[in-house]
């Protein structure tokens, strides 16, 4: 992974593409080939546009009325400021870094928070061996509350197996 | 060189005009957006980023990993002409976003058209799987095995939490955007049309026209998509889609029915007129092309005209639109001169009757 960094790499790219200033206006420019036509371009509000509406509600609101600027992604430098106005990440390591503003937006937008379709095949011994532990454990917890504690024995042996085997 | 086979021949896969319900569903398309780890997404990457993207994306076809989906094409971007990318467009091999915006962008391309698989888009890799007619399980099938194929050589960025992550947080989870580009003229010619699709928007499907966001639904075409890809599997949006998709082929097919048997003189007229005209006139516009075409191929499907093929108006579609005009009549076309270009090319594909 790369290292930190303080500024955006591509800071002037922003600024002198206007992608800063106004993101989606600028994209629907360039959609629209300045001059030629081009298929698909009626009058529109952009999806971006729409987006970082709602992303500029959600900082504001998250702050009592004033923006904070200071989240910035350590991976490659974009700003939730920059974010906010584009709509568009600029690394996957954005999604951790700006995870605690990420919920309200992506329930807004899915109506969901939590991916439940198709896993990478090589993550995924290790993703479903830990969901695996997860329902074992609210299982044993049960079994526990049930005062059925031979059952639970046998679901902390299972779950401690799971472990090393997810472990090692 | 092959790739200006692309370019020239307007015939893709999906304009076949075969497959399931091709008399209202034109084509069935699925598009799986996906990153490389760590790697910064296309719009933030450095130049010998976004290169070593595309050297890593465009080997995994190189070796021959995917030769299952015949003799591969693989074209950078930086290769064509404005020209050639818009063309590209028109077929809907590309988006406009790859042609316009992305650098180190390349395509790669099966010899049918039926799978692109762009690079340095939005996304570092869009798989795009179109099918002619209403195959969107097929086009999900299809997508999802190169998806695989893909994964076995590349470190794909994905989180327990949010699944495939994506440069447009609209796309994240499953990163998938299924749709099935629809004709519904007896829908609109009866005025059902705005009430079925405020009821397909409120179950969470999105409404476009023929070239995506933001277009006119122009020739009565109009596609419909899943807007969720976050917090639903990738088959319960296929199935949604198909279920919304297949009720609304029975509405159009209903009301074609009833068209025929309540007012037939008058869509006979209709579309008779749209022929003579489409037959004789020397100025279309690209509006009036499409409406008048839309007439014709509701005239084929309702049994009152016989000798012209769905394959011939789907790719009239495409050829009548202005980049392929000009790059079949060469490069500077006048507005004028395009619309009596595009009369001639209706005349004389509608005489043929091929």
């Amino acid at each position: 992974m790369p290292g930190m960094r303080q500024t955006p790499r591509n800071a002037a790219f922003y600024e002198n593409r206007e992608w800063g200033k106004n993101g989606a206006a600028y994209l629907r420019n360039v959609r629209q080939g300045k001059g030629r036509t081009h298929p698909g371009n009626a009058s529109r509000v952009s999806i971006h546009s729409l987006l970082s509406g709602l992303l500029d509600f959600e900082a504001t609101k998250a702050n009592g009325g004033t923006k904070q600027v200071g989240l910035q992604c350590e991976n490659c430098g974009m700003t939730y400021t920059q974010f906010s106005k584009i709509g568009r990440f600029g690394c996957s390591h954005c999604y951790k870094q700006f995870s605690e503003r990420l919920d309200p937006l992506l329930k807004r937008v899915h109506g969901n928070t939590v991916h439940v379709g198709k896993v990478p095949k090589r993550a995924g011994g290790k993703l479903k061996t830990k969901r695996d532990i997860d329902r074992l454990k609210k299982e044993m917890q049960g079994k526990i509350e049930r005062e059925d504690f031979e059952a639970a024995a046998q679901l902390r042996d299972r779950i401690r197996e799971l472990e090393k085997e997810m472990n090692g | 060189m092959s790739k200006r086979k692309y370019v020239k021949q307007p015939l893709s896969e999906w304009m076949k005009g075969e497959g399931p319900d091709s008399d209202v569903v034109i084509s069935s398309r699925v598009r799986i957006a996906r990153n490389i780890r760590s790697m910064p997404f296309p719009m933030m990457a450095e130049p010998q980023q976004s290169q070593s993207v595309m050297e890593q994306l465009l080997d995994v076809a190189e070796s021959g990993r995917l030769n299952g989906l015949g003799q591969l094409e693989r074209i950078r971007l930086s290769d064509l002409t404005e020209l050639e990318k818009l063309v590209l467009v028109e077929k809907h091999l590309i988006s406009p976003n790859l042609a316009n915006e992305s650098r180190n962008g390349a395509l790669i391309l099966s010899p049918n058209e039926a799978i692109s698989i762009m690079i340095n888009e939005e996304d570092h890799l869009r798989i795009q799987c179109l099918c002619s007619g209403f195959q969107i399980r097929q086009a999900w099938d299809w997508a999802s095995k190169i998806d695989d194929i893909f994964e076995e050589q590349v470190d794909y960025a994905f989180d327990e939490k949010h699944g495939y992550l994506t440069s447009c947080p609209t796309n994240v989870g499953t990163g998938i955007r299924a749709s099935v580009m629809m004709h519904l003229p007896a829908l609109v010619i009866t005025g059902q049309i705005n009430r079925i699709l405020s009821a397909v928007t409120q179950v969470g499907l999105a409404v476009r026209g023929l070239y995506g966001e933001g277009s006119e639904a122009a020739g009565n075409l109009f596609q419909v998509s899943n807007q969720i890809t976050l917090g639903q599997s990738e088959q319960e949006i296929i199935e949604n889609l198909h279920q919304v998709a297949r009720q609304m082929i029975e509405h159009e097919k209903a009301a074609r029915t009833k068209l025929l048997s309540e007012s037939r003189p008058r869509v006979e007229d209709r579309i008779r007129r749209s022929f003579g005209i489409l037959t004789q006139a020397m100025i279309m516009d690209s509006k009036e092309a499409s409406q008048r075409l839309s007439d014709i191929r509701l005239g084929v499907h309702l049994g009152l005209i016989d000798d012209v093929k769905d394959q011939t108006l789907n790719e009239l579609l495409v050829s009548t639109q202005p980049g392929f005009l000009q790059q079949t009549y060469g490069e500077a076309l006048s507005p004028e001169q395009r619309d009596m270009t595009r009369a001639e090319l209706i005349r004389s594909r509608l005489a043929t009757g091929s």
